[in-house]
């Protein structure tokens, strides 16, 4: 080949080089949503220019078309150990850990969120219903019932407020950034990402309220609540905190409240140890009634 | 027996010196195998006997239950699947699962309609997060293969019910535990094995959990059946 040509082709090989030795570079732009360029492979074969072109350009993290499946599939670029060290990020959140620049690093997932939901739904609909059992099993009137009504509504209220609350919370700080308010802003996949991941803390929890302790319960709940309160307000603090110390400090106690209805409304739903049989005769033995306690005591801010 | 015909514009460069007249037909045989749609003895299977059209069938979907059964690392389930055997297993679950303790509308096990939602959208689901996550295997193979996984859940169930026959204790109960966990075990396994060559190695345990909490929800519905009084 004459020497223009040589010239030419060396730079597409430079190139090529510098970005497959260094795939994960990050990008540090606010408006980051493509990933570095994963591996390229350049043909050495004489093939023509045509070719070569696109092996480049496929390589790239393209925007595809929202109605196709790969747009779904950037999505689920996730290996098993960057989902377990996500989900131990949720559960250990340490100050100044970041969970979205620590652990996302700009490749958001949705199977973290979507299964944790399910988990969740289904441990506590079947932790409460165990619960349930364990607490009435010394009456002779109870009799077992499987209560399977309570996955739909358990379906319900958490898919609703994994999914609402991220929609809500990133539309007001994007209209935030808009207004000159904060500078940085989350995007809408990261804000759902990092919701999702922070009910995993709920799971054990729901799991271990099978133990019919009231103070326990509570205990538990406390201890859910700030771990998983922890990691949502270390994320969102930094953003918010440009902004007026009045909104700041009203979104963060916001995000928290809400997470604690979520958590108090399912223990108070699944977790009743008050349901009196109604039992002809005079020689039944009274049923017993232990009264909830509202949430009322627990809504004082902790932000 | 096939004609091809080659017209010749102008003679290839360096060949000039030979000349080759237009208008070439080249003739030929050339033999396509035919597919195996036509049986051996040569009718079409249009004109079989009914009775035999249904025992293939049948015997498809019952060589597939003895690959649940024994499951080895086999393609067969993969290669010829079918819907028949698991809408069998979703149908005789769902009815299994009847007559459980309905006092009161809210209060009681799954209905019909919700055994298979829960079993239909579930392998729907978990397909789709296969693929999502850059499984080979096909839609409807792994709805396949997640059907026919069934199997020993619904023979759990069959046994569960009559144990429960002889009434509801405590000693039934642990029968029932032990039973249910084995089959549930087994049917994990079962669909590990047939679904693992087709995941990439480092997303194995993706793939796998949701098919884990796929079978453990159905062994909750069957161990929590209650009959009623």
């Amino acid at each position: 080949m004459s020497s223009p040509n040589d010239l030419t082709f060396h730079e597409f090989e430079e190139a090529a080089e510098l970005l497959s030795a260094d795939p994960q570079a990050s990008t540090l732009s606010i408006s980051a949503s493509n990933t570095a360029a994963e591996d390229v492979t350049v043909d050495l074969s004489d093939g023509d220019e045509e070719q070569e072109n696109s092996e480049l350009l496929g390589g790239q993290k393209s925007s595809k078309s929202f109605w196709t499946f790969e747009y779904y599939q950037s999505f689920f670029d996730v290996d098993t150990m960057q989902v377990l060290d996500r989900v131990k990020g949720s559960v250990m959140p340490l100050p100044g850990r970041n969970f979205i620049k620590h652990h996302l690093k700009s490749n958001p997932d949705l199977y973290g969120p979507f299964w944790i939901c399910v988990t969740l739904v289904f441990s506590v609909a079947v932790s409460g219903n165990l619960s349930t059992f364990l607490s009435q099993k010394g009456d002779p009137a109870y009799h077992y019932r499987p209560q399977f009504h309570r996955v739909t509504v358990a379906a319900l209220v958490i898919f609703l407020y994994a999914w609402l609350m991220p929609v809500g919370l990133w539309a007001f700080l994007t209209w935030r950034k808009g207004a000159e308010r904060i500078v940085g802003s989350y995007s809408f996949l990261e804000t759902v990402c990092v919701y999702g991941y922070s009910l995993f803390i709920y799971i054990p929890t729901s799991v271990l309220w099978i133990i019919p302790f009231e103070w326990l319960r509570w205990m538990l709940i406390v201890v859910a609540m700030v771990i998983s309160g922890s990691v949502l307000v270390l994320t969102f603090w930094p953003v918010v905190q440009d902004d007026t110390k009045l909104m700041a400090v009203a979104t963060v106690v916001t995000i928290v409240l809400l997470h604690t209805l979520l958590a108090v409304g399912c223990k108070l739903y699944f977790f009743q140890t008050a349901v009196s049989v109604p039992a002809a005769g005079p020689t039944t033995p009274a049923p017993h009634l232990t009264s909830t306690t509202p949430a009322l005591f627990l809504s004082v801010s902790t932000g | 027996l096939v004609v091809i015909h080659i017209n010749i514009v102008r003679p290839f460069a360096g060949l000039s010196d030979v000349s080759i007249s237009e208008d070439v037909p080249v003739e030929g045989d050339i033999s396509v195998p035919v597919a195996a749609s036509v049986t051996e003895d040569g009718f079409s299977t249009l004109d079989e006997p009914v009775k035999e059209t249904v025992l293939r069938d049948l015997r498809a979907v019952g060589s597939k239950f003895v690959h649940v059964l024994y499951p080895r690392r086999s393609s067969a389930l993969l290669r010829d699947w079918d819907l028949w055997g698991p809408l069998l297993l979703c149908v005789t679950l769902a009815l299994l699962l009847q007559g459980g303790e309905a006092d009161s509308e809210d209060r009681g096990g799954p209905q019909f309609a919700e055994v298979f939602v829960i079993i239909w959208f579930g392998s729907i689901i978990i397909t789709l997060n296969s693929k999502l996550l850059g499984g080979t295997i096909s839609f409807f193979q792994s709805l396949c293969v997640l059907g026919y996984c069934i199997l020993p859940l619904t023979v759990a169930m069959a046994v569960c019910r009559l144990v429960l026959l002889g009434g509801s204790s405590t000693v039934s109960f642990a029968v029932r535990l032990v039973v249910v966990s084995a089959s549930f075990g087994w049917s994990t396994f079962a669909s590990t094995a047939f679904l693992a060559d087709s995941q990439p190695p480092n997303r194995k345990a993706l793939v796998v959990y949701p098919v884990f909490l796929f079978y453990f929800v159905i062994g909750w519905m069957i161990l929590t059946f209650a009959p009623s009084q």
